[in-house]
């Protein structure tokens, strides 16, 4: 049976059919789907973590027990669990296991934009690089067959476009791989220095025989053809290859690239007259041809950075981008993404905003669009959980130095699961100041609704002990815990002139949540009238002072005919920031 | 031949699904195809688009799934400014489909910027747009969400692809309650280009 999938479909898929059991994950574009789908299968135990070191080492216990797991990522959740990553190389494996990082050339969503395949090389770890969604569903599956002989982890980089495009699988049934049996084994698992010197060895001797693997893999093969072109491109870049010169060259195709097959490079280069290298980010693959005594053309011709997609390719070579129409680009307006309506992030920025003397330390979710306007309310986005620490630091500098300015952290709830909850306790500890602000919108939003320790559901929709942030944080010793409704802007501005003014940490919770939220029973008991309501402008009392649009809602516009603001009725959801904001009480509810 | 179809349009508008119906419609009548979509911080209000591209021949592959700029047998922009955007992809003689909707960004709702009027007569510089009032035209039916399923029907069309049972592919992938709905807006998106 034929499917399209995804290639974060395929990697579900590939680890089904591969009796993969135990799975772990915490949410990131664009790897989410992966862990998504592989709740779903009959037969996989799967959850999400709090954060990616916590998935990785639930992953590696399901390995040592016995079962074939899985651990997926986004790009920089590979630095959160890198801790567990470079040691785990040495231990190996009992059941396979397979850890997919998902790197984001031309960074759509995220902060940075790392090759991980440069954490195969320095883990020294076995990898492979999918192409396309059949290819993700071959490479897992190997992945658990080839692991398990060589006793080695594998990593499986993908990049945006393979995790996001779509392609035909062929499906398969699930393998019945009984778990292996657990055997009490120190000079396996415990990596005591005596210990791990030993294994150290061991990895030298498994890198030598997977290279030799890799000069053999199915995975890494040549197709000839013009021999005045050579090129030779892992990934999606091998396709983007065979877009821009089809039949007119000839083709490396590498797909094991740790460690890098390196006659099958010298024996190719030595056959064709030039050669490309096709990859995305660093010259990865291109630094090896050359260290094999091979000329070739990389990055002294493509970009080191973006996607390189075939346009991309053509212009590099050629000198010549493709012809498009010349247009007047004045003409085109911005659409960057926004808070929807209904947004419980909105009042608490609308107002913050709006302060001054503070800087605001932010964090990684939806509510890092606060940096643009209208609400200019965020001054640092660094990575996961630092907004707690990187503001406790800034306010001691500011501190130290006599500087009268407080810091604001702002982070989400799932964020201050993930890491928050470190900065926090270093924020205890250390004697800082600063006002933090968990947005606790009940709900993992930015990712797509995925369900984390404060929601009181599992990743297979089970329910579980729900972890209250307000205890866990008066449990840390912050003496100054407010929780509050972030639609309310008087409740937010007195609680920021309440926090502002002590000398102590304070912590304020905006508990409400997400618009877009599949409502659960507790949200529907606990928040009152929970989106039901909507609302209108009365035109008669309108003085069209544009007021209200200073708080960014998509539902509301001017109307320049009748100089009055309108709001549409099918995006507003009634969280009634405009009613608070209107300076003639002109916003009023539809009956 | 690779055909390449673009969609854009604003986060919510319904792009993804028309081109899951398209994707699936195409593999189901044994077309090699590919779709890529980029989608994470674009959901959030804004720009969003779906690239499909499929083997017009059977037995032949699909290699790259991104279309390249310049290169697209056909633009379909769920919003007006959204097309002029997207002209960056449509080759010399490609096809434009526009819906005729405005959808104001927060850029315009918060007045830093004006929602621009001559939009169309840009466009009408570089290539003859096909202006469908989709999202009108789904109102009609009953449903404004239609107008996904209506500028489904132009895609069908222009790419002569109405040998597809298309009836059946909606059957499988919508809901039951509103399969009959998007037939009929398959049809009036169909007539509307013809």
């Amino acid at each position: 049976m034929k499917r399209l999938m995804t290639g974060d479909e395929a990697i579900a898929r590939g680890a089904y059919e591969a009796g993969v059991s135990y799975a772990s994950a915490y949410p990131g574009t664009p790897s989410t789907e992966i862990l998504e789908n592989l709740s779903t299968y009959k037969g996989i135990y799967a959850e999400w973590a709090p954060n990616e070191k916590v998935a990785m080492e639930s992953a590696i216990g399901a390995s040592v027990a016995g079962l074939r797991s899985i651990v997926s990522m986004k790009h920089v959740g590979m630095n959160v669990a890198a801790d567990p990553l470079f040691t785990w190389a040495y231990m190996g494996v009992n059941g396979g296991n397979v850890v997919v990082t998902a790197d984001e050339p031309g960074m759509f969503s995220s902060q940075n934009e790392q090759d991980n395949r440069n954490y195969a090389k320095a883990a020294k770890l076995a990898m492979l690089e999918p192409a396309d969604s059949q290819e993700c569903v071959d490479m897992v599956k190997a992945a658990y067959e080839l692991g398990e002989k060589f006793d080695t982890p594998f990593i499986i980089r993908m990049t945006t476009r393979v995790c996001h495009s779509k392609s035909i699988v062929e499906l398969n049934d699930r393998a019945d791989v009984p778990a292996k049996a657990w055997e009490k084994n120190p000079a396996k698992y415990v990596c005591l220095p005596a210990i791990a010197r030993k294994l150290r060895v061991k990895v030298e001797e498994r890198m030598k025989a997977l290279a030799q693997y890799s000069e053999e893999s199915p995975f890494n093969r040549v197709e000839m053809g013009d021999t005045k072109v050579g090129v030779i491109a892992s990934g999606v870049c091998y396709y983007y290859g065979k877009e821009v010169w089809g039949e007119k060259a000839s083709y490396l195709k590498l797909g094991f690239t740790n460690p890098l097959p390196a006659n099958l490079i010298k024996d190719f280069c030595s056959k064709v007259d030039k050669v490309y290298i096709l990859e995305e980010n660093d010259p990865y693959i291109e630094e090896f041809v050359r260290r094999q005594g091979c000329e070739c053309i990389g990055k002294d011709v493509f970009p080191a950075y973006g996607e390189m997609t075939p346009d991309v390719i053509r212009a590099c070579v050629t000198g010549t981008p493709n012809k498009t129409m010349e247009f007047d680009r004045s003409k085109l307006i911005n659409r960057a993404p926004t808070f929807c309506a209904g947004c419980p992030h909105r009042g608490l920025f609308y107002r913050l905003g709006k302060r001054k003397d503070i800087m605001i330390s932010g964090d990684i979710g939806c509510y890092t669009l606060a940096a643009g306007k209208p609400y200019s309310a965020m001054d640092s986005t660094v990575c996961m959980g630092a907004s707690i620490s990187l503001g406790a630091g800034a306010q001691r500098a500011f501190n130290m130095e006599g500087v009268n300015r407080r810091v604001v952290t702002v982070l989400g709830d799932s964020t201050f699961f993930h890491t928050g909850i470190n900065s926090l306790i270093n924020t205890v500890y250390n004697k800082s100041n600063t006002v933090n602000i968990i947005l606790d919108n009940r709900i993992t939003g930015m990712t797509g609704h995925q369900n984390n320790p404060g929601t009181g559901y599992t990743a297979k929709n089970e329910e579980t002990t729900i972890i209250k942030i307000e205890d866990l944080v008066r449990a840390i010793g912050v003496k100054h815990v407010y929780v509050i409704n972030p639609n309310d802007l008087k409740e937010v501005d007195e609680t920021l002139d309440k926090c502002l003014a002590l000398d102590e940490p304070s912590v304020i919770i905006t508990r409400w949540p997400c618009a877009l939220k599949k409502f659960s029973q507790e949200d529907r008991e606990e928040f009152e009238s929970l989106f039901v309501t909507r609302n209108r402008v009365d035109a008669d009392k309108c003085i069209g002072c544009k007021l209200c649009l200073k708080a960014g809602c998509p539902a509301m516009s001017y109307n320049k005919e009748t100089k009055k603001v309108v709001i549409n009725g099918v995006q507003c959801v009634g969280c009634d920031v405009c009613t608070q904001v209107c300076p003639k009480s002109a916003i009023v509810k539809e009956d | 031949m690779t055909k390449s179809i673009l969609l854009v349009g604003v986060g919510g508008q319904g792009t993804i699904l028309a081109s899951k119906i398209l994707t699936t419609g195409l593999m189901e009548a044994s077309h090699d195809v590919k779709m890529s979509e980029i989608h994470g911080m674009s959901q959030r209000g804004g720009s969003v688009s779906s690239q499909v591209r499929y083997a017009e021949n059977k037995g032949e592959k699909v290699m790259s799934p991104v279309i390249e700029k310049g290169k697209a047998d056909i633009v379909v922009s769920f919003e007006k400014m959204e097309a002029l955007r997207a002209l960056d992809y449509l080759k010399e003689d490609g096809t434009l489909v526009v819906n005729n909707e405005e959808i104001p960004s927060m850029s315009v709702i918060t007045g830093e910027e004006e929602y621009p009027e001559d939009v169309f007569e840009e466009i009408n510089k570089h290539v003859e747009a096909k202006v469908v009032n989709a999202t009108a035209l789904a109102r009609e039916l009953g449903n404004e969400k239609a107008a996904n399923m209506i500028l489904l029907g132009t895609i069908i069309k222009a790419m002569g692809l109405e040998a597809i049972d298309w009836d059946s592919i909606l059957s499988a992938n919508i809901k039951p309650q509103f399969v009959e709905l998007n037939k009929k807006a398959l049809r009036v998106g169909m007539d509307a280009v013809a």
